[in-house]
């Protein structure tokens, strides 16, 4: 029954990824926190009460075609009128008592999940900014704001934590939806949407854009790790060091030729003179389990692919293909791995 | 006094450097390129333009599409603003400084102009730039019909309704 809403949205390609990443499957049934325990409780009371629903239809519907052909209905009988009245009263009201329990289970999960953890002095705030195609995920820090963290395609959460989402858009309207944890919320152009949640067990989740947003939105998706307050304590404080300093030759020469080919007019590396913000930050790219938004493992191989022709990978992709000589891609590589 | 004094003026010019002066050109220096030209003024009889770069996306509106993406990303609004012009000049009018044609205003975005454009050649791929090209020569007006997008931001030239 539970494989009924898993949503594997995964294309096989030349560059697919392995089962690694689909391992975090997503399921709105496998509820890891309050907000999705709600909704998924939601789901069940739906489906046994329409299960229930509708074998009693069904039941009555061959009672009514087996007594009718057996018997001859009395065409003047006030008694059995009466009676026949008292029962379809009592079956309307039954159906109306029964909607009216739906509606009114449903504006109490609805209820439940609006002011989950409202005004929590504990709660996290994280801003994901939805690209085409894939996630800006910032950690915006108040009292410094030099502190922020940028993150993509991943969303590190500690458990037991509500987390305040704040939903912004760079081009079109996307989704996120991160069945395990909650239902959509939309991201529109011009406003930021807000909702909380929370992870009561560790693991990692899938999320994925649930608006169609263009060419790659199936290749839009994103992974929740959601981990003991210790270790987001610890990577977070990872994520806030620049990068780390080239030490091997080729290294070195791979930072130049991330700064002299087109790479920094787009991405941000911290600690390096590449402020670009139309891709994704890649101060620590290599700590993240994917490339491309979900579509790669984070692999050498993969990332030379993408490097060398990311639209043949993903059609539309902002990403340009990079001409760079063997040597050259040999030391951006070495450079690129460093990025931990 | 005097005999040191002469000694010192000719042991100077002794360091003089001669320039060599070649007579006799190499194939190299020889060659006559032919430039973007900006004016029809020409000594002699006219030559044709150039004709070595054309532009691949003249007409695509998905060129056109992306190149009016890539003018806000790159920042080229941050000057020239949509087309009307501020810090940098505008697109839209029928003045061109550098010219209008495709290879003018390639060669406008790739090498960069005096007084603050800057040159993009190198740091993006040049498919890029063809489609800020063919942007920009929309942003003027000069690509046809129906290739611009009817939902733009920018304020694109547009030819005035004819009578019928």
């Amino acid at each position: 029954m539970g494989a009924l809403c898993v949503l594997c949205a995964s294309v096989v390609k030349p560059f697919s990824p392995a089962p690694a990443i689909l391992a975090p499957f997503q399921s709105a049934l496998h509820s890891a926190g309050p907000q999705a325990a709600s909704i998924e409780h939601l789901w069940w009371v739906f489906f046994w009460i329409c299960v229930a629903v509708y074998v009693i239809t069904i039941a009555f519907f061959f009672i009514a075609a087996i007594r009718g052909r057996r018997r001859e209905v009395a065409v003047d009988n006030p008694a059995h009128d009466r009676r026949l009245g008292i029962f379809v009263s009592t079956c309307a009201a039954v159906t109306i008592a029964t909607l009216f329990g739906l509606l009114f289970s449903s504006v109490a999960t609805g209820n439940a999940i609006g002011t989950f953890a409202n005004n929590d002095p504990r709660q996290l705030e994280i801003e994901v900014t939805g690209h085409q195609w894939w996630w800006e995920v910032k950690y915006p820090d108040a009292l410094a704001p030099a502190n922020q963290i940028t993150d993509a395609n991943e969303i590190h959460i500690p458990i037991h934590t509500p987390v305040l989402l704040r939903l912004d858009t760079r081009d079109v309207i996307h989704s996120l939806w991160i069945p395990n944890l909650h239902g959509k919320r939309d991201l529109i152009p011009g406003r930021v949407n807000k909702f909380r949640i929370q992870a009561d067990t560790p693991g990692v989740y899938r999320g994925q854009c649930a608006e169609f947003c263009g060419y790659q939105h199936a290749h839009m998706a994103l992974t929740v790790v959601a981990e003991s307050p210790e270790d987001f304590a610890r990577w977070k404080s990872h994520m806030g060091e620049g990068a780390p300093t080239p030490m091997t030759p080729a290294q070195l020469r791979g930072q130049q030729v991330f700064l002299s080919a087109p790479c920094a007019k787009c991405h941000n590396i911290l600690g390096l003179d590449a402020y670009g913000t139309l891709g994704p930050d890649l101060t620590h790219f290599r700590s993240r389990p994917t490339l491309a938004a979900g579509q790669l493992l984070n692999t050498r191989g993969n990332l030379a692919a993408w490097i060398a022709n990311a639209p043949a990978i993903k059609p539309g992709t902002m990403m340009p293909p990079n001409q760079l000589s063997g040597q050259e891609m040999n030391d951006l590589l070495a450079y690129l791995e460093t990025l931990r | 006094m005097k005999r040191p004094l002469v000694c010192l003026a000719i042991f100077a010019l002794v360091a003089c450097h001669r320039e060599r002066r070649p007579l006799t050109p190499t194939a190299a220096d020889s060659s006559r390129p032919m430039p973007l030209r900006m004016g029809d003024l020409q000594p002699g009889p006219k030559q044709l333009a150039a004709t070595g770069i054309n532009n691949p996306y003249e007409g695509n509106a998905y060129a056109i599409s992306e190149g009016q993406r890539l003018f806000e990303q790159y920042n080229c609004s941050g000057c020239h603003f949509h087309g009307g012009g501020g810090i940098g000049p505008p697109l839209m009018d029928a003045e061109w400084i550098y010219g209008s044609s495709p290879a003018n205003i390639f060669t406008t975005i790739s090498e960069g102009r005096p007084n603050g454009m800057p040159s993009y050649g190198g740091h993006i791929p040049v498919y890029q730039i063809w489609q800020l090209t063919t942007y920009v020569r929309a942003l003027g007006g000069f690509e046809p019909q129906g290739t611009t997008s009817p939902r733009s931001e920018e304020m694109m030239a547009k030819k005035a309704e004819e009578p019928k």
